[in-house]
């Protein structure tokens, strides 16, 4: 219990993965989805981090880097999509989203 | 002692955290959640003794994503409540826990097997920044350099959506014109 080992952090990892799910399953705002794909992106970065200390290795840190600069790139972008969505229709709920007409 | 005591404190705090996030109505108390959960998962970074990656998690995730976050919101309305789907909450747990327990799994497995062996071992007496940059500048110089293209990209592609007519101000236009405005947009989308 006091020894804090690998399964600890692995388990962590499992419980902020589900809890972003659930965000992604219950939300309809594609801003608070979004903050819920933070949300999964940080967990695995937890897990990729504890496997690297664990084992020694620091493969884990270097895909753990890779994960951030795409989250970065992808905030980027999505935001400026969002934007653009907003302009047009006033509302950045998914219902609006259900038509792709151009 | 004192690494149980702060991993199941910061475990805490961020699971709180992220909770808020997910569960609240209001868009800015998800954002304020979201960056205090950041800087709470950097604290596992630093007890792994990952302290570049805290340290990144703290500048990219809590400095610029959160700022962009906030500064995108500005363009939203975020006073009004957020809209929840209300779908069928047994399908919804169902698939949670299901998600859940492939995580698990897809961890599990390669150390059941037992054979993880070290592609790129910690050096000793070496700092971790020290260590990540010699691997980071040898063995994955071309996923370091094409991740550099990729954020280019998209800086030019945020620019490029987001700055579209930003010169024009709403709140420098009269009511009429605003009007007009809106019939050319709405003429835009249909056509």
């Amino acid at each position: 219990m006091m020894e804090i080992g690998l399964n600890h952090y692995l388990v962590l990892s499992t419980i902020l993965f589900s809890i972003g799910l659930i965000g992604v399953m219950r939300r309809k705002n594609l801003l608070l989805l979004f903050f819920a794909t933070e949300i999964l992106l940080n967990s695995v970065n937890i897990a990729f981090a504890a496997i690297s200390h664990y084992y020694g290795d620091l493969t884990g840190q270097m895909f753990a880097f890779f994960v951030i600069a795409i989250a970065a790139s992808e905030v980027a972008v999505g935001l400026g999509l969002l934007i653009v969505w907003h302009k047009r229709h006033g509302s950045i709920d998914l219902d609006s989203l259900a038509t792709m007409k151009g | 002692m004192f690494e149980a005591i702060a991993f199941y404190l910061f475990a805490f705090l961020t699971t709180l955290m992220f909770f808020i996030t997910v569960t609240t109505s209001q868009a800015l108390y998800a954002l304020t959640a979201l960056a205090a959960g950041m800087i709470f998962i950097s604290a596992f970074f630093f007890i792994l003794g990952a302290d570049f990656l805290g340290a990144i998690q703290i500048v990219v995730y809590s400095g610029a994503v959160m700022a962009l976050y906030a500064f995108g919101m500005m363009f939203f309305d975020t006073t009004r409540a957020v809209k929840e789907k209300n779908g069928n909450k047994y399908i919804v747990a169902g698939m949670s826990i299901v998600a859940a327990i492939l995580v698990v799994i897809i961890f599990a497995a390669p150390m059941v097997s037992d054979n993880i062996t070290a592609l790129y071992p910690m050096t000793e007496g070496v700092g971790n920044t020290q260590d990540v940059g010699m691997v980071l500048f040898t063995k994955y110089l071309i996923p370091f350099e094409l991740a550099a293209v990729m954020l280019l990209v998209a800086m030019i592609a945020g620019i490029v959506l987001a700055g579209k007519k930003m010169d024009l101000s709403l709140t420098l236009y009269s009511t009429a014109e605003i009007k007009d405005m809106k019939i050319d947009q709405d003429k835009k989308v249909l056509s």
